[in-house]
């Protein structure tokens, strides 16, 4: 997991500037009809809010990939499973409009109950679908992975049914702040401050702890930070853990934005989040926020601008174009193969 | 040296049995050594001459459309041969060139399309099936190479998600999309043409058996030469280790590129069939869950065999129809899961005094908590068995069936998947003892809760068993292990 957020190469200096001439241009659009500002800085509160939950799901692809090189495909599921504990919790204090405790405790106890029980959940899939194929082909945990987002997608759908939930309708207050035109609801900062604030946390973390420091060995090197007397378990374990926790908090974040979830919302999700971490480059903690931001933000403009049936097109064509132009994303270091 | 503590002993003459011969190193040595572990049933079919297994294989498979009715031949051997069409086309660019494509039902999806729209009265053309299907083929083949190209200089995983992604914009395209009209948006194409050779039509199930099984010999007897072929060998290596696969001098772009062209062609074939035998196509025909099915098949036939893919098919297509809700006979799930269960039990435990133990356990067990349910509380007994049929007597006094199951069968259910995975903990006698209980759990949320949503729970299923399999054995029924020296 690397840390660095510029690397100073000419490919990256034109790649921001590809970047920029694409902002210049919805800039441009912009100006040029000025009832469409208030639209556009509209759209970017959407995409902002909308990337931090991405971002907080490509974490925890990029975390795993950077120390198991493994594409958990499960992460998706796990951002659901969260969501739904969310949703329990919710429904467990009283449902959707009389809540028994304080709003503060309730939303405390959400995402506390929905980090943990994802944290657990992620914990359990290493355990008991990774961990056996430690040593096996590149491929036997990628199908392993697979079937457990199958199974866990199928099983939502056995127990909890194929309709929607939804979260209440401004959970954490109706008010907002308007500047100018652009209104932006106490939810979306709220779910902004909240994701930037686990990152934050997260980045420290990694770090300055311990543990942090381990998990940084462990994904340059396993054999080299076992023979260091690292407990290369414990930490995949770990590392586990805190991705599948923040993947929770998206969920539930998701949840108070967007109001509605089910079953299937980890599927589109997690490819989303996997776009995400790979558009940053993969194994790369802020680089997974950064191309979780530029996701959102590309989504929300092609809603706004095109129309909401391209949006996985259009995020699907950033892909193409990112893997293209620059194979180990934004901030992703080149991978030199080692033979 | 004296200090040394353990010094491996001097080799014996080469002649030595204990010593590896003279020719036969260490991995021919281990791989036929795997080759001896086989079980009975695959030693005894491997004696038989090739041929006389090939004869018997297409005769018995010709000679079904007589045996099944028209509805059975349609369910269970119609789809047995398309899924293992699918997984013949899949295992390809997984099972040959190790390359993980998930967008694979993408080129399924537009041979179907294509078909539907070069013979449907949608704009009009009716083409001949003669004309179309090389043209449906070359077409998948070129999309194929579409997707090839930008994904040729990604590794494994890059390359999992852009296929999966390609799949899922698919999808969007044909149904949300749906550009001028192109693909009939979420209410698909109807009407398709019959496929219609020079004139003959095919109409009935048994037409399109014969069809597909010609497609499906055409298909595995192309692959066989493809896979023994200078390219095959050159997958295979690719597939192993695609760097010194390029240091070998092989063009490594072409061959992925190759791989990837094979199976959409493959794959563009089978939906030629699939939407002239369904007269129509629709987007849900092409989402995901029928991926992870021929992904099951293709796992549980065995990466880079070609007959394991129809034995593959043929398991996960029968227990996939069984355990449908539209089956005429739904209580062939019961038997279809209870024997499952049993047959795990006997595979995997040794000794035989413990599956004995095991298995009269358990149906002692059984009536016992039966009785004593019973006895405490007589509504949580007197439920009715969901589609009974033959097993409905003894099932209901075996299995505890509450009346309203409620929540209960839904803790059951997270209860018991909690269960198996600790089994997987523990060895032995513990073992043995604690796999009591869980089969009864397993019997009662099979009875209160996955027997009413059958579709559900086949999916489930399939998850499992990819994640069982991969832990088990990653090689599935017919793959050639394989053999790593350190």
């Amino acid at each position: 997991m690397n840390l660095r957020l510029v690397r100073g190469r000419t490919a990256d200096v034109l790649f921001y500037a590809g970047i920029a001439a694409v902002v210049a241009l919805l800039l441009k659009e912009a100006l040029t009809n000025p009832g469409h500002w208030s639209l556009f800085f509209q759209l970017a509160v959407d995409g902002v809010t909308l990337g931090s939950v991405y971002a907080l799901i490509a974490i925890g692809y990029s975390m795993v990939y950077g120390i198991l090189k493994l594409l958990n495909f499960a992460h998706g599921d796990v951002y659901m499973v969260g969501a739904f504990i969310g949703y329990g919790i919710l429904t467990l204090f009283g449902g959707a409009a009389n809540w028994t405790i304080p709003v503060w405790l309730l939303v405390a106890l959400m995402f506390g109950a929905s980090m943990l029980g994802s944290g657990f959940l992620g914990v359990v899939i290493e355990r008991f679908a990774y961990r056996p194929l430690r040593d096996a082909p590149r491929l036997a945990p990628l199908i392993s992975a697979l079937g457990v987002s199958f199974f866990l997608q199928n099983s939502a759908l056995l127990l909890l049914g194929a309709q929607f939930r939804a979260y209440p309708f401004g959970l954490i207050g109706q008010g907002g702040v308007s500047i100018r035109t652009v209104f932006i609801s106490a939810t979306r900062i709220f779910v902004i401050a909240g994701a930037v604030v686990l990152m934050i946390v997260l980045t420290v973390f990694v770090r300055r702890s311990r543990l942090g420091k381990a998990m940084r060995a462990t994904s340059y090197d396993r054999e080299a930070a076992m023979m260091m007397g690292i407990d290369a378990d414990r930490v995949i374990a770990s590392t586990f853990f805190i991705g599948s926790a923040l993947a929770g908090a998206a969920g539930v974040m998701f949840g108070l934005v967007f109001t509605e979830i089910f079953h299937f919302m980890g599927f589109t999700a997690g490819l989303k989040g996997f776009t995400a971490a790979v558009v940053g480059g993969i194994g790369s903690i802020p680089g997974a926020m950064l191309g979780g931001l530029l996701i959102g933000l590309g989504e929300a403009y092609a809603t706004g601008y095109v129309s909401s049936t391209y949006q996985d097109l259009i995020v699907f064509s950033i892909l193409i174009f990112v893997i293209l132009v620059r194979p180990s994303g934004l901030l992703g270091t080149a991978a030199v193969q080692k033979v | 040296m004296e200090h040394g503590g353990e010094i491996s002993p001097v080799p014996a003459t080469p002649g030595d049995a204990a010593h590896t011969r003279i020719g036969v190193d260490d991995w021919v040595a281990e791989a036929e050594e795997r080759q001896r572990g086989r079980g009975p049933l695959v030693r005894t079919v491997a004696a038989i001459p090739r041929p006389i297994q090939i004869v018997v294989f297409i005769a018995v498979l010709s000679l079904l459309p007589f045996v099944f009715s028209e509805g059975n031949l349609f369910r269970y051997g119609l789809f047995t041969l398309i899924y293992a069409l699918l997984a013949l086309g899949l295992n390809v660019s997984v099972g040959f060139a190790g390359l993980l494509d998930l967008g694979f039902i993408a080129f399924y999806g537009f041979g179907a399309y294509a078909y539907a729209i070069l013979a449907s009265p949608k704009y009009g053309i009716h083409w001949q099936a003669e004309i179309a299907i090389p043209v449906v083929m070359v077409g998948a083949a070129f999309l194929g190479l579409l997707l090839g190209l930008p994904s040729r200089r990604l590794l494994g995983d890059y390359l999992a998600i852009v296929t999966l992604f390609f799949g899922q914009a698919f999808v969007v395209f044909v149904n949300a999309a749906n550009p001028k009209g192109l693909t009939g948006g979420a209410n698909g194409i109807a009407n398709v043409d019959p496929l219609n050779f020079f004139g003959f039509k095919l109409t009935t199930t048994r037409h399109y058996y014969w069809f597909t099984l010609i497609a499906f010999l055409l298909v595995i007897g192309a692959l066989y030469f493809i896979s023994e072929s200078r390219t095959g060998r050159a997958w295979r290596s690719l597939r192993e280790d695609p760097l010194a696969a390029e240091v070998m001098g092989m063009p490594v772009n072409r061959l992925k590129i190759m791989a990837f062209m094979f199976g959409a062609a493959i794959a563009g074939l089978t939906g030629t069939i699939f939407a002239a035998n369904q007269t129509g196509v629709f987007p849900g025909d092409f989402d995901i869950s029928i991926l992870i099915t021929i992904y099951a098949v293709m796992i549980l036939g065995g990466l880079g065999s070609l007959i394991g893919m129809f034995i593959g098919a043929a398991v996960i297509n029968v227990s996939y129809e069984l355990l449908s809700g539209s089956n005429p006979n739904p209580s062939l799930g019961r038997w279809l899961f209870y024997l499952a269960l049993i047959t795990v039990v006997i595979a995997r435990i040794r000794p035989w005094i413990r599956v004995a133990v095991v298995l009269a356990g358990t149906v002692a067990f059984g009536f016992a908590v039966h009785a004593i349910v019973h006895a405490l509380e007589p509504s949580a007994t007197s439920g009715a068995v969901t589609n009974g049929g033959s097993l409905s007597g003894v099932m209901s006094h075996w299995t505890v069936i509450p009346a309203h199951s409620g929540a209960s069968a839904k803790y059951a259910y997270v209860g018991l998947v909690a269960a198996v995975l600790v089994l997987t903990l523990i060895k032995g006698w513990w073992r043995a003892i604690a796999l009591i209980p869980v089969l009864y759990l397993a019997s009662f949320v099979w009875e209160n809760l996955l027997s009413e949503q059958p579709a559900v729970t086949r999916l489930i299923v399939f998850g499992a068993m990819l994640i069982a399999l991969m832990a088990a054995r990653p090689q599935g029924l017919l793959g050639t292990s394989r053999v790593e020296i350190a």
